[in-house]
């Protein structure tokens, strides 16, 4: 590596400038003395909003709805006014011998030295070969980032027929822009057994979208060269499978955080997320380095990110006052059929998770959950709630019941009942 | 595209049929002396058929079959690719193998290899025990009683070795004409006429290196003496973040279906577990299958268990050209002045160079005029997309010099705005997303084009609108 690195030492670095890290640098920035720096290796920071063209983005924290984009603008403004310096095409490649974060951009390569940082990479969806799907190497095949990337920020042509992999909430959002792109979806097909799962869909205007779902169905092989011609299903339990003639692949949801940062520095993974393991505050195990957004709930909406971003800001803030919170703590782990659960740690004295809520996937549809927390056996708390468990999309759990684990207790183990 | 006014052009000297690492390195051999030199192939890119899917490793020819032409070949080639690469910037990375034997029967073949690798030329393996082993790999899988040392066993980029080559061709001359399938061959007194789907080509020599197309294009010239079928080798590339795991290539020891199984870092920072060995009928068919998938992790399981928890970056299946012959097939016939080299098996990334050597030496001997061309250009110097050398992303005076090279646009693989756009000017531009990806690396990382996707492929169709649309096949790549 060539020495020379510009130094740049701002109280607070901020890497990702999607809601989660736009929003920490908007609470942030009038509160310290020094800079907060907000790098984004996108041309424009903004996060995945920038290129999801339809609404719902802005429930919760801004209490207004927005179009992705839009909202987009507004948290980036947002941040501006709020005196947060905002960096884009400049992208964290790593971490230099000293501790510092190595940044390439084409204002040439930096080394930033912050008094604390926060990580805000958001999460993509696993592509075809990380899920595996056999067959021939086709054009056509995409996930839901780069379909929308295709269509609303280059405007580029797709192809007639679509085959949506998943049925999650993003699945949704890949329907409209494929209809947008003129693009029938003649297929949607999902591993669960049940419809619920997306009937719960709560974009608004899905009434509008006719598309058929087929069930506790995969696909099995990727048809066609140099263009995907067909997919082949497969049913479960029969094993039939069949042939579906399309032109476009989109594969949704199936998340994985950026976590590349994390590992990198040595920060200990959640085998179950993917993502880092932080507390209720969003601190990781290395003092001063801190997490937001779906780069640890891989994944959930915007606002929510957003206000993991109030959330790890008031963390940052009792950091640069050196009030520290290193006293006991339990972990908190996700049993089946919940797949994974964040925060993972609970400090003694520590502020409550954002809003609240312990956050959860599940990967079956519950209906009417009765979720238990148990401490080395022993029950401490149970509580059925009054909205479902639905795979593909986050299950909030009030972290309340949390507050009969002992310290000393050792690990709590969440489950439904 | 048909043209078949290609007729009336120039005839070439030689016809080099087949821009995979062979043909490549033939034409620019070839071009080095006072030679019209053509270089045709099928598709729309230069090693776009075995010679872009295979493992690519710089063979020492340990373990050959000594005595063949291809055990001196590989040995040969090994040098002399080493050389080429040095100096034109192909990037390699001397990471020494490790054989390693999980049953008796195994360890007790490993003296057996080493007496092999010294028949083979090669003295530097060194047999160690189990402990030795894992202190070279502690990642591996329990189980493992003892292991062959391969020091010099290396890995290259197969992507950048052909293009330097033909790229070098291209340079000294050669006219590269891709997307031309040869059909069938017409023998006049002074030429061969090759009908192709975009016109004729007509040459005093050609050359047949159509690598899993070699045997027909060979019966093209009415001879029987060999037959092809593909061996499908598929392949899993595991995540950047596997790299630690694995630093020396991990090797099977070698059985009768060939190879086996290995685990390697790749060029680009990755970790690679395959290949699998199928025999197939259909030459065209590289697609990859769910049991070659169970059957690669199931042996990675053993290998390597911690790599399996790492994500999938990319999967594939290269062909191997399978011949029933023990050995490479080249022979020069002068009474037609045709010359093939074929039935290059499983390790002709390593010995093109030396197959094109000894080659160019049977055609002279035949007949072919080999006057040296003075003023030679130099080699050209190939983007660094190695991980071993600095990258563009990484280099401070090259951003200064130019800021397009500080805008990462492949997140994943870090490849910057300035290296596509060099690609897609470069003397060999890519046509499609595959050929730009195999020059620069863009979209092949973890996301596979989640974040870059539309940017690139959008780059790529503004470059391919810049050409001019209709210009007639014979003169779209012209010197
Ligand atoms: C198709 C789709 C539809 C959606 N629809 C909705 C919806 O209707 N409503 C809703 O509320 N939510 C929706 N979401 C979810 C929402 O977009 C995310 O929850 C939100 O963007 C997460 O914010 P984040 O800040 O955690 O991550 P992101 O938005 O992913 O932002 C991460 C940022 O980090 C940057 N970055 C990453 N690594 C680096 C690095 N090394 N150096 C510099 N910068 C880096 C990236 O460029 C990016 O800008 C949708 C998501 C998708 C994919
Ligand atoms: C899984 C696998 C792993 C391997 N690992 C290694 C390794 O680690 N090290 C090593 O040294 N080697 C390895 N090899 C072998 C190596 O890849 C091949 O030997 C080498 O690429 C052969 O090059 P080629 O130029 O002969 O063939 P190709 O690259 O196949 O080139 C032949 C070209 O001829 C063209 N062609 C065919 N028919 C026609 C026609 N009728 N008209 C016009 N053009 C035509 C094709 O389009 C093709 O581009 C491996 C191979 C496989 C499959």
């Amino acid at each position: 590596m060539t020495a020379a690195r510009a130094r740049l030492e701002p109280d607070v670095a901020i890497v990702g400038g999607g809601p989660a890290g736009l929003r920490a640098a908007r609470e942030l920035a009038p509160a310290v003395s020094g800079a907060v720096l907000v790098l984004d290796r996108e041309s424009r920071a903004g996060g995945i909003p920038r290129h999801c063209a339809h609404t719902g983005f802005g429930i919760r924290d801004e209490r207004r709805m927005f179009g992705g984009p839009a909202y987009a603008t507004r948290m980036v403004r947002a941040a501006e006014r709020a005196g947060a310096v905002l960096r884009s095409s400049a992208m964290v490649t790593g971490w230099s011998a000293t501790g510092g974060l190595e940044v390439t951009s084409p204002d040439g390569l930096f080394e930033v030295h912050a008094r604390a940082v926060v990580v805000a990479t958001g999460a993509r969806e696993r592509p075809r070969s990380a899920r595996m799907i056999p067959g021939d190497r086709a054009d056509g095949v995409y996930t839901t980032g780069y379909l929308q990337n295709m269509v609303h920020l280059q405007e580029r042509a797709v192809g007639r027929r679509a085959v949506i992999v998943g049925s999650e909430l993003v699945s949704w959002s890949a329907v409209l822009t494929l209809r947008h792109a003129g693009c029938e979806t003649v297929l949607m097909t999902s591993e669960q057994p049940r419809v619920e799962a997306y009937s719960l869909f709560s974009l608004p205007g899905k009434h509008l979208l006719r598309v058929p779902v087929r069930t506790s169905t995969r696909v099995t092989r990727i048809i066609g060269s140099p263009r995907v011609r067909a997919v082949e299903i497969e049913e479960s339990p029969s094993g039939n499978r069949t042939t579906i003639p399309c032109d476009t692949v989109v594969l949704t949801g199936d998340w994985i955080p950026d976590n590349e940062l994390f590992r990198s520095a040595g920060i200990a993974l959640d085998p179950a997320t993917r993502g880092p393991v932080v507390d209720t505050e969003l601190r990781t195990d290395r003092p001063g380095l801190f997490a937001a957004g779906n780069v640890l709930h891989p994944v959930d909406t915007a606002d929510i990110a957003a206000l993991d971003g109030v959330q790890v800001a008031a963390g940052v803030l009792d950091y640069l006052a050196e009030q520290r919170r290193d006293g006991q703590h339990v972990r908190i782990t996700a049993d089946q059929p919940l797949r994974w659960i964040a925060p993972m740690i609970q400090r003694v004295g520590a502020r409550p998770p954002a809003r609240k809520r312990l956050l959860a996937w599940v990967d079956g549809y519950v209906p009417f959950p009765k979720v238990v927390a148990r401490q080395g056996g022993r029950v401490i708390a149970q509580r059925r709630l009054p909205w479902p468990a639905v795979p593909g999309r986050v299950f909030r759990i009030p972290s309340e019941m949390l507050s009969g684990a002992r310290p000393d207790g050792g690990e709590v183990r969440i489950s439904l009942g | 595209m048909i043209a078949p006014q290609d007729a009336g052009s120039e005839p070439a000297d030689v016809a080099v049929i087949g821009a995979g690492v062979v043909g490549s390195a033939i034409a620019r051999l070839l071009s080095g002396y006072q030679l019209d030199v053509t270089l045709l192939d099928a598709r729309d890119d230069v090693g776009d058929g075995t010679s872009k899917a295979n493992t690519a490793i710089l063979h020492t020819g340990f373990d050959a079959a000594p005595g063949t032409l291809e055990s001196r070949l590989v040995a040969e080639g090994y040098h002399l690719l080493k050389d080429y690469a040095d100096r034109t910037g192909i990037p390699y990375e001397p990471t020494g193998a490790v054989l390693v034997a999980w049953d008796a029967e195994q360890l007790a073949a490993l003296p057996g290899l080493r007496e092999k690798a010294e028949r083979n030329g090669y003295r530097e393996t060194e047999i160690i025990d189990a402990d030795e082993v894992y202190r070279r790999i502690p990642a591996l899988g329990p189980g493992a009683l003892g292991g062959l040392t391969v020091p010099d066993e290396s890995i290259i980029c197969t992507w950048t070795a052909t293009l330097a080559l033909a790229t070098d061709a291209v340079n000294r001359g050669a006219r590269l004409r891709r997307a031309h399938r040869v059909s069938s061959v017409r023998r006049e007194s002074e030429y061969t006429v090759l009908h192709t789907n975009a016109g004729e080509v007509r040459a005093r020599w050609v050359v047949n290196a159509a690598g899993l197309g070699s045997d027909t294009i060979d019966a093209l010239f009415g001879f029987d003496r060999f037959q092809l079928h593909p061996r499908r080798g598929e392949l899993l590339v595991y995540d950047k973040q596997a790299r630690s795991l694995v630093d020396p290539i991990v090797l099977p020891v070698p059985s009768k279906l060939g190879k086996g199984v290995l685990i390697s870092p790749t060029i680009y920072g990755n970790v690679m577990l395959g290949p699998t060995a199928e025999d197939r009928e259909d030459r065209e068919d590289s697609s990859t299958s769910a049991d070659g998938f169970a059957f690669l992790r199931d042996k990675g399981e053993r290998i390597m268990p911690a790599l399996l928890d790492e994500e999938v970056t990319a999967s594939y299946a290269g062909l191997r050209a399978a011949s029933n012959l023990g050995d490479y097939l080249i022979e020069v016939d002068d009474r037609q002045r045709y010359a093939v080299a074929g039935g290059i098996r499983s390790t002709g990334l390593t010995s093109s160079m030396a197959v094109a050597e000894y080659l160019v030496d049977q055609l002279g001997k035949a007949g072919l005029r080999l006057t040296e061309r003075t003023a030679l250009p130099a080699p050209p110097r190939m983007p660094n997309i190695g991980e071993a050398g600095l990258r563009p992303y990484a280099d401070a005076e090259r951003i200064a010099r130019d800021p397009e090279y500080g805008t990462v646009t492949c997140f994943c693989e870090r490849v910057t705005r300035g290296e596509i756009r060099d690609a897609l000017h470069s003397t060999i531009p890519p046509r499609d997303l595959g050929g730009l990806r195999r020059r620069t690396r863009a979209m092949n990382g973890r996301c596979q084009g989640f974040y870059c996707g539309a940017t690139v492929t959008g780059m790529l169709a503004e470059a391919i609108n810049e050409e001019p649309a209709d210009a007639p096949a014979n003169e779209e790549e012209s010197r």
